[in-house]
């Protein structure tokens, strides 16, 4: 049975009562300019089988190219079991069934994923994950926002090396709530964010909340000791977005500084979610204690029930939306459940030990990637920073030709950098993840060597 | 029966508000509101300081149930809150006119508490909603 709630008699007898002739007469104040019409380019409907038909001859055009972009999704590897597991009927929904009393199972693996991030993140309270990276750093900077109240500054200072998807999610998010998103440049030569970028794009007044990335766009690493402290001493929260796996190496926001990190947030893309075309992902937020109560979004605990028997139940609901209506904390509501779940028993079968060693390797491959391809003339570094998984490098050639020409050979060479930061043009951001063999790493090093030697 | 004290002002929306008689104010929520609260899990109070306006939200209370936004009863500054709340919040299930007091203000105009329900009008109001 279709859920639909309405029969054709209910509908006529609504329309009846109010005095309308039909559901289309309801939108009769739109201006006729704006109304789309009819779907003419929507085809009639095919069989199965052509469906099937249609949709394997598409993915045949993907190919199975060489990936070597990140640009803050990544190609890792998945293990089998993730998605076995995640696909099981127990677990099979992109809905979370909240009821305590019929969810153990769900619940417990939403506060296990909780458990993860909090330990990862090295903050102590964590949600039950957000849409993805970039709306996840939004409830943050708003979360900032509203808990910051030792400052009445709506101001919030993020670096221009922040994902620039990102930064635009920000900005469309936020600003509408009359918080003002100043950018900080990064330094031409390390890549990384300076003290006094962020002091020049800060000026004298007030701060709520900075942004602190780690790695940054760039995949160039931070000096978030001291930005948190900077951060600190101008009375403003800090905010890390993070990579989880490069967490699996480097110091967790919570030990950033003196105190730490307030709140750390990012895309879970990278554990055990498949690329899709760009989504969907997940986000998660991670936050101290003493900021738990202004964080959005599902949050499970572990509580004993009338028998004293440890149960798994929905907790800090009372600032939600279904209770505080318009003054609740965000207008999320829900999490990411079915990605989520994928994620959490990604990072279970990974273990601790099995994430540092993906971005080990991640690490090393890239590190040998920039090597190789650094040794065709007039490709160079962007940026001599350290880094984790990606580098920006210049190249001889028009970037758009040149990706064009490896696409056509299989392999995706990298994010064109100019297409976002046009003072970086020509550039490209590489990433070789753990997937990346060496043979692979060579293949394209030749293809590109190619491609230069034949456009010099 | 909740109890509603002779000698303090109360708001529609259920405030108390008690003159100290040195220029400032006490106010809390009432026996009857923290009742219909219930547990009380969580108070943010205002900064000591902010000026706020008459029927201001300046704190919240959080019980098991619900958040709610407790509001200025009148216009004033901030002279004080209950720091107590931040460990005890129940203080204010126990004792809502004594311990579980909320934030002091020192009143713009002294004479907006005449504008400020007596027991007798609040009481009705009680017994309307019960």
């Amino acid at each position: 049975m279709p859920f639909i709630p309405h029969t054709e008699d209910d509908i006529a007898d609504m329309l009846a009562a109010i005095g309308v002739d039909s559901i289309d007469a309801l939108f009769d104040e739109i201006p006729s300019g704006l109304l789309v019409g009819a779907l003419s380019a929507i085809p009639p409907g095919l069989a199965e089988m052509d469906v099937a038909r249609l949709m394997q001859a598409r993915a045949r055009q993907d190919g199975q190219p060489l990936c070597f972009i990140g640009a803050g999704a990544y190609d890792h590897h998945i293990p089998a079991a993730v998605w076995q597991i995640a696909t099981r009927g127990e677990y099979y929904s992109a809905y979370t069934p909240y009821q305590a009393e019929a969810s153990q199972g769900t619940l417990q693996l939403l506060y296990e994923f909780q458990s993860m991030m909090t330990a990862l993140t090295g903050l102590e309270a964590s949600n039950a994950s957000l849409y993805d990276g970039a709306s996840a750093l939004a409830e943050a900077v708003l979360m900032a926002v509203r808990a910051n109240r030792r400052v009445k500054s709506h101001r919030v200072l993020v670096p221009r090396a922040l994902h620039p998807a990102y930064r635009r999610v920000l900005r469309a998010i936020c600003e509408p709530q009359g918080i003002t998103i100043l950018e900080a440049p990064f330094d031409p030569r390390g890549g990384h964010t300076p003290l006094e970028a962020l002091e020049a794009a800060a000026g004298a007044d007030e701060l709520a909340a900075v942004v602190i990335t780690q790695p940054n766009f760039f995949g160039v690493l931070e000096e978030v000791d001291g930005l948190t402290q900077w951060a600190k001493s101008r009375g403003a929260l800090a905010i890390g977005v993070v990579n989880p796996v490069a967490l699996a190496l480097l110091k967790p926001p919570g030990q950033w500084g003196a105190s730490g990190a307030d709140i750390a947030c990012g895309e879970a893309q990278p554990l055990g979610i498949p690329l899709a075309s760009g989504g969907p992902y997940a986000g998660f937020l991670c936050c101290k204690m003493e900021l738990v109560r202004q964080m959005p979004g599902r949050i499970v605990g572990r509580t004993l029930d009338l028998d004293g028997k440890p149960g798994f139940t929905l907790t800090l609901q009372a600032r939600e939306q279904h209770i505080r209506r318009g003054k609740a904390t965000s207008n999320i509501c829900t999490n990411q459940g079915l990605l989520v779940t994928a994620a959490t028993i990604h990072l279970a079968i990974l273990g601790a030990e099995g994430l540092e060693r993906v971005a080990e390797a991640c690490h090393g491959n890239t590190t040998r990637l920039v090597e190789c391809l650094t040794e065709i003339p007039g490709v160079e570094p962007l940026f001599d920073g350290p880094i984790f998984h990606e580098q920006g490098l210049r190249l001889p050639a028009p970037t758009a030709d040149v990706l064009r020409s490896l696409a056509d050979q299989g392999i995706l060479g990298g994010f064109d950098l100019g297409s976002e930061y046009p003072e970086l043009d020509p550039a490209i951001l590489v990433c070789a993840t753990e997937l990346r063999t060496e043979e692979e790493i060579d293949s394209y090093a030749a293809e590109l060597a190619c491609l230069i030697a034949t456009r010099r | 029966m909740s109890e509603v004290p002779a000698d303090l002002r109360y708001t529609r929306s259920h405030e108390w508000v008690k003159d100290n008689g040195d220029g400032t104010v006490t106010v809390g929520i009432t026996d009857h509101a923290q009742e219909a609260l219930g547990d009380i899990v969580f108070v943010e109070t205002p900064e000591v300081g902010r000026q706020v306006g008459a029927e201001e939200a300046c704190a919240v209370v959080e019980s098991v149930k619900a958040a709610s936004d407790i509001y200025a009863p009148i216009a004033g500054e901030v002279v004080d809150a209950n720091q107590v709340l931040a460990d005890t919040p129940d203080a204010i299930n126990q004792g809502p006119y004594g311990d579980g007091w909320i934030f002091a203000l020192r009143p713009k105009d002294p004479g907006d508490m005449d504008h400020l329900l007596d027991a007798t009008a609040y009481q009705a109001i009680v017994d309307e909603e019960s």
